[in-house]
């Protein structure tokens, strides 16, 4: 098979950085090509200059795309040719059909008056190649993040897709349409189209790729081509930070002493919905230095059931009683959920979790501001102290305590969330997909933490759309699913299928 | 955290641009300079008229009720809403002190109210507390965008306003009360026409602003924190004491300080220190940052938005007071189109519309960038319709210079 792409040489710098340092990448024609490698190994920088973002010039190095050297200056350019990306944060407008965004800036017009019969005709067409039963018509906002992930393929197809690259694609996906995704991406090569995928799912990279590149530092590694070469995760893991990592989870001695929070009978109406329950009497309890996992598929309310409990954060009408150390507690708005010892690191950092346009003294200090300060005047040399501690305990690479977090990699982000709770010195901490989207390395740092807060005598709760980090790092699961609590298993007897098979069991005996 | 393996990741491309905290201080830098360009230009086209002392003097006293409400303003744009009623505040505040100071009868009876200046500041300024939390409530509370719920109160107060005064100036007022604008602070050592007291006085809060930012800087220094640069700290320290110090020399040669700078200096220190010291201060910045993580992080945002709202109607009702003060009497109009100077002053100042981010010092640089703006023109002759095209050609100036900075 002859190479549809390649990319010589490619270097790229930013001022007092090199991101990208003579980056070799061949994709042939046909295949599913994934890149692997740590937050900050230069995958999406590299993908930028191939799709124009960076254009001609701003770069070394030639794109020889089908044959030919190009230039691209704007990803219009790009499109042109066929080469079309989906960034992780999809770029949908939420208030538009599915029609309509299809054909975003594509729109079939005669003089500018939109055809709409050929529109709905064509999109209908679109969806049922991406297997997507819905209506043309239906809103964005009103479909899941799985279906809005197939509106972005459909609306690369749109556009007479070549080359798709995808960045993420199922970073925000349950397992089910993770799987799903990756069957059509297995389809539509069968029908020819190449694929470039950034994924940190290795699993799934080993189910599908062809063919791996991965980047270390700004470099290519090294490219695995799977068709000759057996290929394992251990084997990607190697590559991409270096060195062997024998244990994906830190070691512990889990040290599990009385019940330190309960909750009893919890149940939650939706939030618009009066009268619609979302969480169905769930009983929850964690010990002293136990760590206690949520499984579930996405939508089984697991997310809902946190933040309901977190001070009313999430829904109405909220129903059961809370204990702490056997004692009830009061935890109906989020200052008294904070006081009686909870904390909830939220699945959403950069919506919910940090100031992003602030810097990291400021994000760590925010719960606890009557901690630096003598009656509602903040001490500055404490709080830089504070914050100074927490960067060095937790390991936070950055320039400084002042860098401001937007510009911090995923699982430093997640470091400084973390902090931020931390110094607030709760007894139990609900984590709610603590590692989604961040590197092999800092996911170790995130267990290890974890491991920490559970050796400290706290409670931790960890709720993960990734089964094997639930089986790694918990002493026992829930399993969730449509609002219920469906199982609970030691971990040590917990698998993935008997996980799975609870949340089945459930399905069969409701059907 | 000691078993921690993995590979110093490299620098990221973004994360090699960090804001130190005295680069995040450039804009204000910049716009001092301006400030001063401005001044050395009108200065020369007006031929001296500008830094006359008597000039100095109107320019503050025209400029403090822009300023002060602008403090207000700078909250409620960093909680992420904005304040429009602002300029019907202050008319109708004025309007209702000016009746209760001036003395009316309540209507269907004999009784006849007349109350002493004071206990009207007093009840003004809860007046404008009152107002501010009727609108904070709807806009905090009841979750309606503050650009409606102020435009309301935009048109309910200057209706108000209208209805009251009936087409009338009601004034005038005890001079006493007319001092908080017009006044000056008394002089305790009296040798000939200098005004020494105004003059120390001056000298002596340029020096303890010296010394207190000294401080800060090198116990940043003594700890190692990042600062800014000696050349930079003592230059800008020198021309920033050295203006107040100037400022002091003319105005001591004319009548001394005004009463109302006095009002605003006071003002503009304790909203600095709000700002930048206090755990309020920093909850309403984090507010605007990020409602949701501020929220999550147990902060009450639909009270801190609320009283960003009461905060910037007591503040508008002391314009209000000091704006009657200024013309002697109420009148309809008095206030109109304020909330537009107050905005502007903010933006050209560096507050972000969109929330979160801004400084008290720029704030009163942009107010006195919009005021000898303003001053300077009107001395030249200028009419007042040119001035809005050059005022508004310059808050689009500014915010485009901002939006290149941070693209860069």
């Amino acid at each position: 098979m002859d190479a549809i792409l390649e990319m010589r040489g490619i270097s790229k710098s930013f001022p007092g950085v090199k991101a990208l340092k003579n980056v070799n990448l061949v994709v042939r024609a046909g295949e599913i090509h994934a890149i692997c490698g740590e937050n900050g190994a230069g995958k999406s920088t590299l993908m930028k200059v191939l799709s124009g973002v960076y254009p001609y010039g701003s770069y070394e190095g030639d794109i020889v795309y089908q044959g030919e050297v190009r230039r691209f200056a704007s990803i219009r350019d790009s499109e042109h040719l066929g080469v079309i990306i989906i960034h992780q944060e999809l770029a949908l407008v939420p208030l538009l059909s599915i029609a309509e965004n299809i054909f975003l800036g594509n729109e079939p017009a005669r003089m500018g008056v939109i055809d709409w019969n050929e529109t709905f005709a064509r999109t209908r067409e679109l969806l049922r190649k991406v297997g997507l039963n819905e209506s043309p018509n239906a809103l964005i906002t009103n479909i899941g993040v799985g279906k809005q992930q197939l509106v972005e393929i459909a609306k690369a197809l749109a556009k007479r897709v070549q080359l798709l690259i995808l960045d993420e694609p199922t970073a925000s996906l349950n397992e089910t349409d993770s799987a799903a995704l990756l069957d059509l991406l297995l389809e539509f090569k069968k029908q020819g189209l190449t694929c470039i995928i950034i994924s940190h799912k290795l699993n799934e990279i080993a189910r599908v790729a062809d063919s791996i590149t991965i980047l270390r530092d700004g470099s290519t590694v090294e490219t695995i081509d799977c068709r000759t070469e057996a290929i394992s995760e251990s084997r990607i893991i190697k590559s991409m930070v270096g060195r062997e990592m024998s244990d994906r989870y830190p070691p512990r001695t889990p040290r599990i002493g009385d019940t330190l929070f309960e909750i009893r009978d919890w149940r939650v109406d939706h939030p618009q919905h009066a009268g619609r329950e979302v969480i169905k009497g769930v009983n929850l309890s964690v010990r002293a230095g136990e760590v206690v996992g949520i499984a579930g598929l996405m939508g089984a309310g697991r997310t809902e059931l946190a933040m309901s409990v977190f001070g009313g954060a999430y829904g109405r009408n909220i129903r059961g009683q809370a204990f702490m150390r056997g004692q009830p507690v009061d935890v109906s708005t989020i200052q008294k959920a904070v006081a009686a010892g909870l904390a909830y690191v939220t699945e959403d950092r950069k919506g919910l979790g940090l100031i992003l346009n602030d810097d990291i003294k400021h994000n760590i200090s925010l719960v606890n501001l009557p901690g630096v300060a003598h009656h509602g005047v903040i001490d500055d040399a404490r709080e830089t102290e504070v914050a100074a501690r927490y960067r060095k305990q937790l390991n936070i690479r950055s320039s400084s305590i002042l860098q401001k977090t937007l510009n911090l990699s995923g699982g430093n982000q997640q470091k400084v969330v973390v902090s931020k709770w931390l110094f607030a010195d709760p007894q139990v901490l609900i984590l709610d997909e603590p590692t989604r989207g961040i590197d092999v390395g800092a996911k170790y740092e995130i267990y290890t933490i974890i491991n920490d807060l559970a050796a400290s005598g706290r409670g931790v709760v960890v709720i993960s759309s990734e089964m094997p980090e639930l089986l790694g790092v918990c002493d026992r699961i829930y399993v969730m699913n449509e609002g219920r609590f469906v199982d609970e298993m030691p971990a040590k007897d917990a698998s993935q299928e008997k996980i799975m098979a609870a949340i089945m069991r459930q399905y069969r005996v409701s059907a | 955290m000691t078993e921690v393996s993995t590979a110093k990741g490299p620098a990221s491309p973004a994360g090699a641009g960090t804001g130190t905290s005295w680069k995040s201080h450039v804009r204000e830098y910049g716009l001092l300079a301006s400030l001063l360009v401005i001044m050395v230009f009108f200065q020369i086209t007006t031929n001296g008229v500008l830094l006359q002392p008597v000039n100095i003097t109107n320019l503050i006293q025209q400029n403090s009720y822009i300023v002060i409400m602008a403090l207000g303003m700078l909250f409620v744009i960093v909680g992420g809403n904005i304040d429009l009623s602002v300029g019907s505040i202050v008319g109708f505040v004025g309007a209702v002190a000016a009746m209760l100071m001036v003395g009316f009868t309540v209507p269907g009876t004999e009784v006849f109210i007349k109350i002493h200046w004071f206990p009207v500041m007093l009840l003004s300024l809860a007046l404008g507390a009152a107002i501010g939390a009727a609108q904070g409530w709807f806009v905090a509370y009841a979750a309606i965008p503050s650009f409606i719920v102020t435009l309301g109160g935009m048109l309910v107060f200057r209706g108000l306003t209208g209805n009251m005064l009936a087409g009338q100036f009601v004034g005038p007022f005890a001079d006493s009360f007319q001092n908080i604008s017009k006044g000056f602070i008394p002089e305790l050592v009296d040798v000939g026409r200098f005004h020494w007291t105004s003059m120390a006085l001056g000298s002596a809060i340029a020096l303890a602003l010296f010394w207190f930012d000294y401080r800060k800087w090198s116990h940043a220094g003594a700890r190692e924190i990042e600062r800014e640069p000696a050349a930079l700290f003592f230059g800008k320290n020198v021309v920033f004491a050295g203006l107040i110090i100037g400022v002091s020399y003319l105005l001591a040669s004319y009548k001394g300080l005004p009463v109302v700078l006095v009002i605003m200096g006071a003002l503009i220190l304790f909203y600095n220190f709000v700002t930048t010291r206090t755990v309020v201060g920093r909850r309403i910045y984090a507010l605007g940052g990020n409602a949701q993580a501020a929220r999550l992080s147990g902060i009450r945002t639909q009270r801190l938005s609320f009283l960003t709202f009461v905060n910037m109607g007591a503040l508008a009702a002391l314009a209000g007071l000091i704006v009657a003060a200024r013309l002697n009497s109420a009148t309809p109009s008095a206030g109109n189109a304020f909330e537009l100077d107050v905005i502007a002053a903010c933006f050209i100042g560096g507050v972000s519309a969109s929330g979160g981010a801004g400084r008290v010092m720029g704030v009163v640089i942009g107010a006195f960038f919009m005021g000898v703006m303003n001053n300077g023109m009107s001395i030249l002759g200028i009419g007042i319709f040119w001035q809005q095209v050059v005022k508004g050609l310059v808050l689009l100036a500014a915010v485009y210079l901002d939006v290149c900075n941070k693209s860069k």
